[in-house]
Protein backbone atom coordinates (compact mmCIF):
# COMPACT_ATOMS: atom_id res chain seq x y z
CA UNK A 1 0.00 0.00 0.00
CA UNK A 2 0.88 3.71 -1.03
CA UNK A 3 0.52 6.35 1.60
CA UNK A 4 0.04 9.95 1.29
CA UNK A 5 0.07 11.91 4.26
CA UNK A 6 -0.57 15.67 3.32
CA UNK A 7 1.32 18.24 6.12
CA UNK A 8 0.19 21.60 6.27
CA UNK A 9 2.89 23.97 7.90
CA UNK A 10 0.79 25.81 10.57
CA UNK A 11 2.28 28.73 13.52
CA UNK A 12 2.66 26.83 16.54
CA UNK A 13 -1.28 27.17 18.78
CA UNK A 14 0.27 29.87 20.81
CA UNK A 15 1.48 32.01 18.46
CA UNK A 16 0.69 35.61 18.70
CA UNK A 17 -1.15 36.28 15.66
CA UNK A 18 -0.46 39.79 13.72
CA UNK A 19 0.10 41.32 10.31
CA UNK A 20 2.05 43.27 8.10
CA UNK A 21 2.09 44.97 4.95
CA UNK A 22 -1.27 47.29 5.40
CA UNK A 23 -2.69 44.04 7.14
CA UNK A 24 -2.34 42.34 3.78
CA UNK A 25 -0.11 39.49 5.22
CA UNK A 26 0.06 36.59 8.31
CA UNK A 27 3.70 38.29 10.25
CA UNK A 28 5.45 35.12 10.44
CA UNK A 29 8.19 37.41 12.60
CA UNK A 30 9.24 34.85 16.12
CA UNK A 31 6.37 32.47 14.73
CA UNK A 32 7.29 28.88 15.15
CA UNK A 33 6.02 26.65 12.61
CA UNK A 34 5.12 22.92 13.06
CA UNK A 35 3.13 20.42 11.57
CA UNK A 36 -0.51 20.92 11.96
CA UNK A 37 -1.78 18.90 15.05
CA UNK A 38 -4.74 16.57 12.87
CA UNK A 39 -1.85 16.31 9.93
CA UNK A 40 0.33 14.43 13.15
CA UNK A 41 -2.15 12.39 14.22
CA UNK A 42 -2.30 11.41 10.38
CA UNK A 43 1.22 10.58 10.23
CA UNK A 44 1.09 8.84 13.46
CA UNK A 45 -1.38 6.14 12.16
CA UNK A 46 0.32 6.08 8.83
CA UNK A 47 3.63 5.13 10.68
CA UNK A 48 1.52 1.88 12.44
CA UNK A 49 0.56 0.73 8.54
CA UNK A 50 4.15 0.83 7.62
CA UNK A 51 5.41 -1.23 10.61
CA UNK A 52 2.28 -3.58 10.71
CA UNK A 53 1.55 -3.61 7.27
CA UNK A 54 4.65 -3.07 5.07
CA UNK A 55 3.16 0.18 3.78
CA UNK A 56 5.14 3.00 2.23
CA UNK A 57 5.09 6.37 3.79
CA UNK A 58 5.33 9.75 2.10
CA UNK A 59 4.80 13.08 2.99
CA UNK A 60 3.23 16.03 0.43
CA UNK A 61 3.45 19.83 1.73
CA UNK A 62 2.55 22.40 -1.03
CA UNK A 63 4.17 25.61 -0.37
CA UNK A 64 7.97 27.67 -0.52
CA UNK A 65 11.13 26.48 0.85
CA UNK A 66 10.46 27.69 4.63
CA UNK A 67 8.61 24.67 5.05
CA UNK A 68 11.21 22.39 4.43
CA UNK A 69 12.14 21.85 8.08
CA UNK A 70 8.60 20.32 9.10
CA UNK A 71 8.77 17.84 6.36
CA UNK A 72 12.31 17.26 7.70
CA UNK A 73 10.33 16.89 11.06
CA UNK A 74 7.63 14.25 9.57
CA UNK A 75 11.06 12.47 7.96
CA UNK A 76 12.65 12.35 11.52
CA UNK A 77 9.29 10.66 12.64
CA UNK A 78 9.54 8.02 10.40
CA UNK A 79 8.41 8.83 6.54
CA UNK A 80 10.22 7.19 3.88
CA UNK A 81 10.13 10.45 1.81
CA UNK A 82 9.15 14.12 1.61
CA UNK A 83 7.73 15.98 -1.35
CA UNK A 84 7.06 19.81 -1.53
CA UNK A 85 5.13 21.37 -4.50
CA UNK A 86 7.33 24.53 -4.81
CA UNK A 87 4.45 26.86 -4.91
CA UNK A 88 2.88 29.52 -2.55
CA UNK A 89 -0.30 27.60 -0.99
CA UNK A 90 -3.32 30.49 -1.88
CA UNK A 91 -6.21 28.79 -1.20
CA UNK A 92 -7.64 25.04 -0.60
CA UNK A 93 -8.81 25.18 -4.80
CA UNK A 94 -5.39 25.54 -5.96
CA UNK A 95 -3.54 23.41 -3.39
CA UNK A 96 -5.75 20.58 -3.67
CA UNK A 97 -4.93 20.44 -7.60
CA UNK A 98 -1.62 20.23 -6.69
CA UNK A 99 -1.88 17.66 -4.80
CA UNK A 100 -4.77 15.58 -7.24
CA UNK A 101 -1.24 16.03 -9.46
CA UNK A 102 1.13 14.48 -6.73
CA UNK A 103 -1.32 11.76 -5.89
CA UNK A 104 -2.09 10.37 -9.65
CA UNK A 105 1.78 10.67 -10.78
CA UNK A 106 3.12 8.81 -7.49
CA UNK A 107 -0.07 6.09 -7.58
CA UNK A 108 -1.24 6.16 -4.09
CA UNK A 109 -3.81 4.38 -2.32
CA UNK A 110 -4.80 5.89 0.54
CA UNK A 111 -4.38 9.90 1.39
CA UNK A 112 -4.35 11.13 4.79
CA UNK A 113 -4.86 14.57 5.38
CA UNK A 114 -6.21 16.44 8.43
CA UNK A 115 -10.24 17.76 8.99
CA UNK A 116 -8.97 21.16 9.05
CA UNK A 117 -5.47 23.08 9.21
CA UNK A 118 -5.34 25.42 12.28
CA UNK A 119 -4.21 28.89 9.97
CA UNK A 120 -6.74 29.36 7.76
CA UNK A 121 -9.21 26.81 9.08
CA UNK A 122 -10.48 26.03 5.93
CA UNK A 123 -11.46 22.84 6.00
CA UNK A 124 -11.21 22.23 2.47
CA UNK A 125 -8.21 20.66 1.10
CA UNK A 126 -9.22 16.77 1.71
CA UNK A 127 -12.52 17.15 0.54
CA UNK A 128 -11.67 18.99 -2.53
CA UNK A 129 -8.86 16.46 -3.42
CA UNK A 130 -11.17 13.54 -3.28
CA UNK A 131 -13.74 15.50 -5.49
CA UNK A 132 -10.71 15.94 -7.71
CA UNK A 133 -9.64 11.99 -7.61
CA UNK A 134 -13.20 10.74 -7.48
CA UNK A 135 -11.83 8.84 -4.48
CA UNK A 136 -14.03 7.87 -1.59
CA UNK A 137 -13.80 10.33 1.31
CA UNK A 138 -14.51 9.84 4.99
CA UNK A 139 -14.20 13.18 6.81
CA UNK A 140 -13.56 13.72 10.72
CA UNK A 141 -11.68 10.39 10.98
CA UNK A 142 -11.26 8.83 14.28
CA UNK A 143 -10.35 5.70 13.36
CA UNK A 144 -8.91 3.17 10.42
CA UNK A 145 -7.69 0.09 9.18
CA UNK A 146 -7.17 -1.59 5.75
CA UNK A 147 -7.35 -4.82 4.44
CA UNK A 148 -6.69 -4.95 0.88
CA UNK A 149 -8.45 -2.44 -0.52
CA UNK A 150 -11.33 -2.46 1.81
CA UNK A 151 -11.38 0.36 4.58
CA UNK A 152 -13.04 0.61 7.81
CA UNK A 153 -13.13 3.84 9.25
CA UNK A 154 -14.51 5.75 12.50
CA UNK A 155 -15.95 9.34 11.87
CA UNK A 156 -17.16 11.84 14.55
CA UNK A 157 -20.25 13.16 14.04
CA UNK A 158 -22.64 15.30 16.46
CA UNK A 159 -23.22 13.41 19.65
CA UNK A 160 -21.07 10.72 19.15
CA UNK A 161 -19.64 8.42 16.19
CA UNK A 162 -20.22 6.54 12.86
CA UNK A 163 -18.36 3.06 11.83
CA UNK A 164 -18.38 3.18 7.83
CA UNK A 165 -16.92 0.94 5.36
CA UNK A 166 -15.04 1.88 1.88
CA UNK A 167 -12.50 1.44 -0.68
CA UNK A 168 -9.60 2.41 -1.91
CA UNK A 169 -8.60 5.15 -3.27
CA UNK A 170 -9.73 6.68 -0.35
CA UNK A 171 -8.90 10.05 1.64
CA UNK A 172 -9.39 11.08 4.63
CA UNK A 173 -9.75 13.89 6.99
CA UNK A 174 -8.13 12.81 10.44
CA UNK A 175 -8.07 14.28 13.51
CA UNK A 176 -7.30 12.85 17.22
CA UNK A 177 -8.69 9.17 17.86
CA UNK A 178 -6.82 7.80 14.50
CA UNK A 179 -4.51 7.24 16.89
CA UNK A 180 -4.30 8.59 20.79
CA UNK A 181 -1.90 11.76 21.70
CA UNK A 182 -0.10 9.73 24.02
CA UNK A 183 1.18 7.39 20.72
CA UNK A 184 2.31 10.58 18.73
CA UNK A 185 6.19 10.31 18.30
CA UNK A 186 8.82 13.07 18.93
CA UNK A 187 11.77 12.42 16.32
CA UNK A 188 14.60 10.72 18.19
CA UNK A 189 18.66 11.88 17.53
CA UNK A 190 18.50 8.10 15.19
CA UNK A 191 15.33 9.89 13.10
CA UNK A 192 16.95 13.63 12.72
CA UNK A 193 19.97 11.41 11.67
CA UNK A 194 18.57 9.07 9.34
CA UNK A 195 15.97 12.57 7.80
CA UNK A 196 19.32 13.54 6.77
CA UNK A 197 19.51 10.67 4.06
CA UNK A 198 16.33 10.40 2.99
CA UNK A 199 14.50 11.81 -0.22
CA UNK A 200 13.03 15.17 -0.10
CA UNK A 201 11.97 15.76 -3.90
CA UNK A 202 11.05 19.69 -4.82
CA UNK A 203 7.92 19.28 -7.67
CA UNK A 204 7.56 22.17 -9.98
CA UNK A 205 3.54 23.33 -9.67
CA UNK A 206 1.54 22.93 -12.23
CA UNK A 207 -0.80 25.22 -13.53
CA UNK A 208 -3.52 25.56 -11.20
CA UNK A 209 -5.52 28.72 -10.78
CA UNK A 210 -6.70 29.65 -7.31
CA UNK A 211 -10.54 30.36 -7.06
CA UNK A 212 -10.25 32.78 -4.18
CA UNK A 213 -8.03 35.46 -2.90
CA UNK A 214 -7.21 37.23 0.58
CA UNK A 215 -7.85 40.98 0.75
CA UNK A 216 -7.42 41.71 4.41
CA UNK A 217 -7.06 40.19 7.57
CA UNK A 218 -8.50 42.11 10.43
CA UNK A 219 -8.11 41.25 14.48
CA UNK A 220 -11.50 41.16 16.61
CA UNK A 221 -12.63 44.34 18.28
CA UNK A 222 -10.77 44.57 22.13
CA UNK A 223 -13.33 43.13 24.02
CA UNK A 224 -14.93 44.77 26.72
CA UNK A 225 -13.52 43.34 30.82
CA UNK A 226 -15.12 40.39 32.43
CA UNK A 227 -18.00 41.45 34.73
CA UNK A 228 -17.40 40.11 38.07
CA UNK A 229 -20.31 38.58 40.38
CA UNK A 230 -19.96 37.97 43.87
CA UNK A 231 -19.61 34.67 44.41
CA UNK A 232 -22.20 34.71 47.24
CA UNK A 233 -24.72 37.07 45.13
CA UNK A 234 -25.21 34.03 42.48
CA UNK A 235 -28.64 35.38 41.73
CA UNK A 236 -26.88 38.67 39.70
CA UNK A 237 -25.54 36.33 37.06
CA UNK A 238 -29.10 35.20 36.32
CA UNK A 239 -30.17 38.02 36.40
CA UNK A 240 -27.41 39.89 33.68
CA UNK A 241 -27.63 36.85 31.72
CA UNK A 242 -31.69 37.35 31.63
CA UNK A 243 -31.39 40.73 31.21
CA UNK A 244 -28.39 42.63 29.90
CA UNK A 245 -26.89 39.49 27.60
CA UNK A 246 -30.04 38.06 27.09
CA UNK A 247 -28.69 34.10 26.64
CA UNK A 248 -31.42 32.99 29.01
CA UNK B 1 -30.09 32.82 -11.17
CA UNK B 2 -31.28 32.41 -7.87
CA UNK B 3 -29.35 32.38 -5.09
CA UNK B 4 -29.28 28.27 -3.68
CA UNK B 5 -29.01 27.21 -0.01
CA UNK B 6 -29.36 24.02 1.26
CA UNK B 7 -31.46 23.45 3.78
CA UNK B 8 -30.93 20.70 6.63
CA UNK B 9 -33.50 18.73 8.46
CA UNK B 10 -33.64 16.21 10.49
CA UNK B 11 -36.61 13.41 10.91
CA UNK B 12 -38.01 15.76 8.22
CA UNK B 13 -37.86 19.22 10.31
CA UNK B 14 -35.74 22.15 9.68
CA UNK B 15 -32.72 22.49 11.86
CA UNK B 16 -32.18 25.86 13.53
CA UNK B 17 -29.33 26.69 11.19
CA UNK B 18 -31.41 25.70 8.14
CA UNK B 19 -33.44 29.13 8.69
CA UNK B 20 -29.76 30.90 9.60
CA UNK B 21 -28.13 30.19 6.24
CA UNK B 22 -32.31 31.02 4.47
CA UNK B 23 -31.66 33.90 6.33
CA UNK B 24 -28.72 35.12 5.08
CA UNK B 25 -29.51 33.49 1.20
CA UNK B 26 -32.06 36.62 1.61
CA UNK B 27 -29.62 38.77 2.13
CA UNK B 28 -27.27 38.03 -0.61
CA UNK B 29 -30.06 37.36 -2.86
CA UNK B 30 -31.35 41.31 -1.87
CA UNK B 31 -27.65 42.57 -2.77
CA UNK B 32 -27.86 40.81 -6.01
CA UNK B 33 -31.41 41.51 -6.67
CA UNK B 34 -32.53 37.86 -7.19
CA UNK B 35 -34.52 35.22 -5.54
CA UNK B 36 -33.98 32.17 -3.16
CA UNK B 37 -34.02 28.69 -4.42
CA UNK B 38 -33.98 26.34 -1.24
CA UNK B 39 -32.78 22.42 -1.48
CA UNK B 40 -34.23 20.13 0.97
CA UNK B 41 -34.42 16.05 1.15
CA UNK B 42 -36.95 14.42 2.43
CA UNK B 43 -38.35 17.32 4.79
CA UNK B 44 -42.35 16.56 5.54
CA UNK B 45 -43.20 20.67 5.62
CA UNK B 46 -41.57 23.46 4.10
CA UNK B 47 -43.20 26.35 4.66
CA UNK B 48 -41.70 27.37 7.62
CA UNK B 49 -39.25 28.84 4.78
CA UNK B 50 -41.58 31.45 3.48
CA UNK B 51 -40.55 33.47 7.16
CA UNK B 52 -37.15 33.61 6.34
CA UNK B 53 -37.27 35.07 2.29
CA UNK B 54 -37.24 31.86 0.60
CA UNK B 55 -38.78 31.66 -2.98
CA UNK B 56 -39.29 28.46 -3.62
CA UNK B 57 -38.13 25.00 -2.16
CA UNK B 58 -36.59 21.52 -4.16
CA UNK B 59 -37.74 19.12 -1.92
CA UNK B 60 -36.09 16.16 -2.52
CA UNK B 61 -37.80 12.72 -1.42
CA UNK B 62 -35.83 9.88 -2.47
CA UNK B 63 -35.08 6.69 -0.24
CA UNK B 64 -31.67 6.46 -0.80
CA UNK B 65 -31.04 10.09 0.37
CA UNK B 66 -32.35 8.97 3.57
CA UNK B 67 -29.32 9.28 6.31
CA UNK B 68 -27.04 11.33 4.97
CA UNK B 69 -24.19 11.01 2.79
CA UNK B 70 -21.70 13.54 1.83
CA UNK B 71 -20.73 12.57 -2.03
CA UNK B 72 -24.74 11.64 -2.98
CA UNK B 73 -25.73 15.39 -1.40
CA UNK B 74 -23.27 17.31 -2.76
CA UNK B 75 -23.93 16.13 -5.96
CA UNK B 76 -27.53 16.34 -5.85
CA UNK B 77 -27.03 19.62 -4.53
CA UNK B 78 -25.28 20.75 -7.61
CA UNK B 79 -27.67 19.10 -9.80
CA UNK B 80 -30.11 21.76 -7.86
CA UNK B 81 -27.48 24.91 -8.74
CA UNK B 82 -27.17 23.49 -12.57
CA UNK B 83 -31.13 23.35 -12.77
CA UNK B 84 -31.40 27.39 -11.72
CA UNK B 85 -28.09 28.65 -13.25
CA UNK B 86 -27.40 29.62 -9.38
CA UNK B 87 -24.19 31.53 -9.46
CA UNK B 88 -24.30 31.40 -5.82
CA UNK B 89 -24.43 28.44 -3.10
CA UNK B 90 -24.81 28.94 0.53
CA UNK B 91 -24.69 26.15 2.93
CA UNK B 92 -24.22 25.83 6.81
CA UNK B 93 -21.23 24.97 8.99
CA UNK B 94 -22.56 21.98 10.65
CA UNK B 95 -20.54 18.47 10.25
CA UNK B 96 -22.77 17.45 7.58
CA UNK B 97 -21.59 20.78 5.23
CA UNK B 98 -18.39 20.17 6.40
CA UNK B 99 -18.22 17.25 4.83
CA UNK B 100 -19.94 17.65 1.61
CA UNK B 101 -19.13 21.06 0.99
CA UNK B 102 -15.12 20.33 -0.61
CA UNK B 103 -17.03 17.93 -2.66
CA UNK B 104 -19.60 20.01 -3.72
CA UNK B 105 -17.13 23.29 -4.40
CA UNK B 106 -15.38 20.27 -7.03
CA UNK B 107 -18.70 19.26 -8.41
CA UNK B 108 -19.35 23.38 -9.26
CA UNK B 109 -15.53 24.26 -9.89
CA UNK B 110 -17.19 26.72 -7.58
CA UNK B 111 -14.20 28.87 -5.35
CA UNK B 112 -15.42 28.27 -1.89
CA UNK B 113 -14.95 30.54 1.29
CA UNK B 114 -15.76 28.41 4.85
CA UNK B 115 -16.84 29.90 8.38
CA UNK B 116 -18.11 33.15 6.83
CA UNK B 117 -19.12 35.27 9.45
CA UNK B 118 -21.55 38.27 7.29
CA UNK B 119 -23.40 39.27 4.39
CA UNK B 120 -20.66 39.76 1.39
CA UNK B 121 -19.52 43.20 2.36
CA UNK B 122 -19.69 43.01 -2.11
CA UNK B 123 -21.03 40.91 -4.17
CA UNK B 124 -18.96 42.24 -7.59
CA UNK B 125 -16.16 41.13 -6.13
CA UNK B 126 -17.95 38.83 -4.17
CA UNK B 127 -16.10 39.42 -1.04
CA UNK B 128 -16.56 38.26 2.80
CA UNK B 129 -15.51 37.97 6.12
CA UNK B 130 -14.45 34.54 7.59
CA UNK B 131 -12.75 33.79 10.37
CA UNK B 132 -8.78 32.18 10.11
CA UNK B 133 -6.28 31.35 12.62
CA UNK B 134 -8.76 29.74 15.14
CA UNK B 135 -10.94 32.64 15.55
CA UNK B 136 -7.70 34.78 16.41
CA UNK B 137 -8.74 37.09 13.36
CA UNK B 138 -10.84 37.55 10.01
CA UNK B 139 -10.10 37.27 6.57
CA UNK B 140 -11.69 39.54 3.97
CA UNK B 141 -11.96 36.63 0.90
CA UNK B 142 -12.87 37.52 -2.48
CA UNK B 143 -14.12 34.46 -4.35
CA UNK B 144 -13.38 35.10 -8.28
CA UNK B 145 -15.25 31.91 -10.10
CA UNK B 146 -18.33 32.05 -11.78
CA UNK B 147 -20.24 30.19 -9.24
CA UNK B 148 -19.32 30.58 -5.54
CA UNK B 149 -19.65 28.50 -2.67
CA UNK B 150 -20.07 30.12 0.96
CA UNK B 151 -20.49 28.33 4.16
CA UNK B 152 -21.90 30.09 6.65
CA UNK B 153 -20.41 30.03 10.81
CA UNK B 154 -23.41 29.17 12.91
CA UNK B 155 -24.99 31.82 14.93
CA UNK B 156 -23.15 34.22 13.25
CA UNK B 157 -25.66 36.07 11.24
CA UNK B 158 -28.56 34.34 12.68
CA UNK B 159 -32.35 34.36 12.38
CA UNK B 160 -33.62 37.37 9.76
CA UNK B 161 -37.21 36.91 9.27
CA UNK B 162 -38.89 37.86 5.92
CA UNK B 163 -41.49 36.99 4.85
CA UNK B 164 -42.18 35.56 1.65
CA UNK B 165 -44.57 32.91 -0.38
CA UNK B 166 -42.26 29.81 -1.51
CA UNK B 167 -43.28 27.38 -4.05
CA UNK B 168 -43.07 23.69 -3.51
CA UNK B 169 -41.58 21.91 -5.90
CA UNK B 170 -40.31 18.04 -6.14
CA UNK B 171 -36.81 17.00 -7.58
CA UNK B 172 -36.32 14.05 -8.62
CA UNK B 173 -32.42 14.18 -9.44
CA UNK B 174 -29.95 10.96 -10.15
CA UNK B 175 -28.40 10.02 -7.17
CA UNK B 176 -24.45 8.31 -8.01
CA UNK B 177 -23.61 5.37 -6.34
CA UNK B 178 -22.10 5.93 -2.55
CA UNK B 179 -18.75 4.74 -1.60
CA UNK B 180 -18.83 5.19 2.07
CA UNK B 181 -21.31 3.01 3.07
CA UNK B 182 -22.75 3.79 7.11
CA UNK B 183 -21.77 0.35 8.96
CA UNK B 184 -22.91 1.78 12.22
CA UNK B 185 -24.21 4.41 14.39
CA UNK B 186 -23.27 4.72 18.17
CA UNK B 187 -24.94 7.88 19.48
CA UNK B 188 -26.58 9.27 23.01
CA UNK B 189 -30.22 9.74 22.06
CA UNK B 190 -32.42 12.35 23.82
CA UNK B 191 -29.30 14.79 24.61
CA UNK B 192 -28.91 17.74 23.22
CA UNK B 193 -25.39 17.50 21.24
CA UNK B 194 -23.37 20.14 21.12
CA UNK B 195 -22.95 21.57 17.45
CA UNK B 196 -26.82 21.88 18.04
CA UNK B 197 -26.84 23.72 21.49
CA UNK B 198 -28.16 27.00 22.08
CA UNK B 199 -25.97 26.82 25.65
CA UNK B 200 -22.65 24.60 26.22
CA UNK B 201 -22.06 23.55 29.67
CA UNK B 202 -18.08 22.80 30.16
CA UNK B 203 -16.57 21.14 32.78
CA UNK B 204 -12.78 21.13 33.46
CA UNK B 205 -9.94 19.43 35.71
CA UNK B 206 -11.38 22.10 38.45
CA UNK B 207 -14.19 19.69 39.44
CA UNK B 208 -11.74 17.09 40.59
CA UNK B 209 -13.07 13.57 39.16
CA UNK B 210 -15.73 12.06 37.23
CA UNK B 211 -18.07 11.72 39.85
CA UNK B 212 -18.83 15.44 40.50
CA UNK B 213 -20.04 15.84 36.95
CA UNK B 214 -24.13 15.10 38.48
CA UNK B 215 -24.13 18.87 38.96
CA UNK B 216 -22.61 19.83 35.69
CA UNK B 217 -25.87 17.58 34.24
CA UNK B 218 -27.97 19.01 36.46
CA UNK B 219 -27.03 22.52 35.20
CA UNK B 220 -27.34 21.70 31.34
CA UNK B 221 -30.76 20.18 32.37
CA UNK B 222 -32.02 22.94 33.58
CA UNK B 223 -30.48 25.43 31.05
CA UNK B 224 -31.72 22.88 28.11
CA UNK B 225 -27.60 23.12 27.37
CA UNK B 226 -25.43 20.33 26.27
CA UNK B 227 -22.54 19.34 28.62
CA UNK B 228 -18.63 19.24 27.47
CA UNK B 229 -15.75 19.17 28.83
CA UNK B 230 -12.14 20.36 28.40
CA UNK B 231 -9.53 17.93 26.75
CA UNK B 232 -7.68 16.76 29.95
CA UNK B 233 -10.94 15.72 31.12
CA UNK B 234 -11.69 13.15 28.26
CA UNK B 235 -7.99 12.14 28.19
CA UNK B 236 -8.02 11.04 31.47
CA UNK B 237 -11.62 9.43 31.16
CA UNK B 238 -13.90 11.48 33.06
CA UNK B 239 -15.84 12.04 30.20
CA UNK B 240 -16.62 11.12 26.66
CA UNK B 241 -13.94 11.89 23.40
CA UNK B 242 -17.23 13.03 21.73
CA UNK B 243 -17.33 16.30 24.48
CA UNK B 244 -13.97 17.44 24.28
CA UNK B 245 -13.95 20.80 22.65
CA UNK B 246 -11.53 23.44 21.86
CA UNK B 247 -8.94 23.47 19.14
CA UNK B 248 -8.31 19.70 19.06
CA UNK B 249 -11.98 19.04 19.32
CA UNK B 250 -15.47 19.91 18.99
CA UNK B 251 -15.90 23.88 17.79
CA UNK B 252 -18.43 25.46 20.08
CA UNK B 253 -20.74 28.48 18.79
CA UNK B 254 -23.14 28.50 21.38
CA UNK B 255 -25.31 31.83 22.42
CA UNK B 256 -23.54 31.36 25.74
CA UNK B 257 -20.56 29.29 27.11
CA UNK B 258 -20.17 28.32 30.57
CA UNK B 259 -16.79 27.71 32.06
CA UNK B 260 -16.74 25.49 35.38
CA UNK B 261 -13.27 24.88 36.37
CA UNK B 262 -11.77 24.95 32.84
CA UNK B 263 -8.25 27.54 33.34
CA UNK B 264 -8.50 29.06 29.62
CA UNK B 265 -6.27 27.62 28.17
CA UNK B 266 -5.45 28.63 24.43
CA UNK B 267 -5.99 25.90 22.81
CA UNK B 268 -9.24 25.41 24.70
CA UNK B 269 -10.10 29.19 23.87
CA UNK B 270 -9.07 28.61 20.48
CA UNK B 271 -12.48 26.12 20.33
CA UNK B 272 -14.91 27.89 21.83
CA UNK B 273 -14.24 31.38 21.11
CA UNK B 274 -17.11 31.96 18.38
CA UNK B 275 -19.51 31.55 21.53
CA UNK B 276 -21.57 34.59 21.91
CA UNK B 277 -21.39 35.05 25.84
CA UNK B 278 -19.01 33.15 27.83
CA UNK B 279 -19.28 32.91 31.79
CA UNK B 280 -16.51 31.05 34.18
CA UNK B 281 -16.69 30.13 37.57
CA UNK B 282 -13.25 29.46 38.42
CA UNK B 283 -11.63 29.38 42.39
CA UNK B 284 -7.87 31.65 40.68
CA UNK B 285 -9.27 34.89 39.94
CA UNK B 286 -5.60 34.92 37.70
CA UNK B 287 -7.16 32.13 35.28
CA UNK B 288 -6.90 33.07 32.04
CA UNK B 289 -10.35 32.59 30.75
CA UNK B 290 -11.25 35.41 32.90
CA UNK B 291 -9.64 37.60 30.23
CA UNK B 292 -11.75 35.77 27.62
CA UNK B 293 -15.65 35.61 29.16
CA UNK B 294 -18.09 38.12 29.49
CA UNK B 295 -19.14 37.21 32.87
CA UNK B 296 -17.78 35.81 35.51
CA UNK B 297 -17.41 34.54 39.14
CA UNK B 298 -14.29 33.80 41.44
CA UNK B 299 -15.45 30.99 43.77
CA UNK B 300 -15.69 27.59 44.50
CA UNK B 301 -17.89 25.80 41.78
CA UNK B 302 -18.49 23.09 44.23
CA UNK B 303 -20.31 26.12 46.09
CA UNK B 304 -21.24 28.46 43.15
CA UNK B 305 -22.69 25.26 40.61
CA UNK B 306 -25.38 24.09 43.10
CA UNK B 307 -26.80 27.67 44.29
CA UNK B 308 -26.89 29.03 40.54
CA UNK B 309 -28.81 25.37 39.75
CA UNK B 310 -31.39 26.84 42.66
CA UNK B 311 -31.44 30.17 41.61
CA UNK B 312 -31.95 29.25 37.53
CA UNK B 313 -34.81 26.71 38.69
CA UNK B 314 -36.47 29.60 40.81
CA UNK B 315 -36.24 31.59 37.73
CA UNK B 316 -37.63 29.31 35.30
CA UNK B 317 -40.54 28.86 37.76
CA UNK B 318 -41.52 32.54 37.02
CA UNK B 319 -41.23 32.54 33.15
C1 LIG C 1 -1.59 21.05 20.65
C2 LIG C 1 -2.51 21.19 21.83
C3 LIG C 1 -3.87 21.11 21.61
C4 LIG C 1 -4.77 21.25 22.68
N1 LIG C 1 -6.12 21.21 22.43
C5 LIG C 1 -6.98 21.41 23.46
C6 LIG C 1 -8.39 21.42 23.23
O1 LIG C 1 -8.87 21.21 22.12
N2 LIG C 1 -9.22 21.63 24.28
C7 LIG C 1 -8.75 21.84 25.56
O2 LIG C 1 -9.57 22.03 26.46
N3 LIG C 1 -7.43 21.81 25.80
C8 LIG C 1 -6.53 21.61 24.79
N4 LIG C 1 -5.20 21.57 25.06
C9 LIG C 1 -4.77 21.59 26.49
C10 LIG C 1 -4.72 22.96 27.09
O3 LIG C 1 -3.45 23.53 26.83
C11 LIG C 1 -4.91 22.89 28.61
O4 LIG C 1 -3.95 22.02 29.17
C12 LIG C 1 -6.29 22.41 29.04
O5 LIG C 1 -7.30 23.12 28.35
C13 LIG C 1 -6.49 22.58 30.53
O6 LIG C 1 -7.70 22.00 30.96
P1 LIG C 1 -8.43 22.49 32.27
O7 LIG C 1 -8.66 23.96 32.18
O8 LIG C 1 -9.59 21.61 32.46
O9 LIG C 1 -7.39 22.11 33.41
P2 LIG C 1 -6.41 23.02 34.25
O10 LIG C 1 -5.53 23.84 33.41
O11 LIG C 1 -5.78 22.09 35.24
O12 LIG C 1 -7.35 24.03 34.99
C14 LIG C 1 -8.22 23.69 36.03
C15 LIG C 1 -8.82 25.00 36.52
O13 LIG C 1 -9.78 24.70 37.52
C16 LIG C 1 -9.69 25.67 38.55
N5 LIG C 1 -10.25 25.06 39.77
C17 LIG C 1 -9.66 24.18 40.61
N6 LIG C 1 -10.52 23.85 41.59
C18 LIG C 1 -11.66 24.52 41.37
C19 LIG C 1 -12.91 24.60 42.05
N7 LIG C 1 -13.17 23.89 43.15
N8 LIG C 1 -13.85 25.41 41.55
C20 LIG C 1 -13.63 26.15 40.42
N9 LIG C 1 -12.47 26.11 39.76
C21 LIG C 1 -11.49 25.30 40.21
C22 LIG C 1 -8.23 26.00 38.63
O14 LIG C 1 -8.05 27.31 39.20
C23 LIG C 1 -7.82 25.96 37.16
O15 LIG C 1 -7.94 27.22 36.53
C24 LIG C 1 -4.28 21.44 24.00
C25 LIG C 1 -2.90 21.51 24.21
C26 LIG C 1 -2.01 21.39 23.16
C27 LIG C 1 -0.56 21.50 23.43
N1 LIG D 1 -0.27 23.55 1.64
C1 LIG D 1 -0.60 22.30 1.96
N2 LIG D 1 0.22 21.27 1.65
C2 LIG D 1 -0.10 19.98 1.97
N3 LIG D 1 -1.22 19.64 2.60
C3 LIG D 1 -2.09 20.62 2.94
C4 LIG D 1 -1.83 21.98 2.64
N4 LIG D 1 -2.86 22.73 3.10
C5 LIG D 1 -3.73 21.86 3.66
N5 LIG D 1 -3.27 20.58 3.57
C6 LIG D 1 -3.92 19.34 4.09
O1 LIG D 1 -5.31 19.56 4.20
C7 LIG D 1 -5.74 19.51 5.55
C8 LIG D 1 -6.86 20.51 5.81
O2 LIG D 1 -6.40 21.80 5.51
P1 LIG D 1 -7.34 23.05 5.23
O3 LIG D 1 -8.24 22.68 4.13
O4 LIG D 1 -6.38 24.14 4.89
O5 LIG D 1 -8.07 23.30 6.53
C9 LIG D 1 -4.48 19.72 6.37
O6 LIG D 1 -4.59 19.13 7.66
C10 LIG D 1 -3.44 19.03 5.49
O7 LIG D 1 -3.48 17.63 5.68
Amino acid sequence: MKILVCISHVPDTTSKINFTEGDTKFDTNGVQFVINPNDEFGLTRAMWFKEKQGASVHVVNVGGPETEPTLRKALAIGADGAIRVNTVATDGFQVAKQLAKVVQDGGYDLVIAGRESIDYNGGMVPGMLAGLLKANFVNNCISLDIEGTNATAAREIDGGKETVSTTLPLVIGGQKGLVEESDLRIPNMRGIMMARQKPLNVLEPIDANAETESVKFEKPAPRGAVKLVDADNVEELVNLLHNEAKVI
Amino acid sequence: MSVLVYTESEQGKFKKTALEVASYAKAVADQMGTTVTAITFNTEDTSLLSNYGVDKVLNVNNSQLETFNANGYANVIAQAAAKEASKVVIVSSSADCKYLAPLLAIDLNAGFASNVVEAPSSTSPFTVKRTAFTNKAFNMTTINSDVKLVAVSKNAFGLKENSSSATAEDFAPSVPENGVKVESVDKVSGKVTIADAEIVVSGGRGLKGPENWGMIEELADVLGAATACSKPVSDLGWRPHSEHVGQTGKPVASNLYIAIGISGAIQHLAGINASKVKVVINTDPEAPFFKAADYGIVGDAFEVVPKLIEKLKAFKAQQ
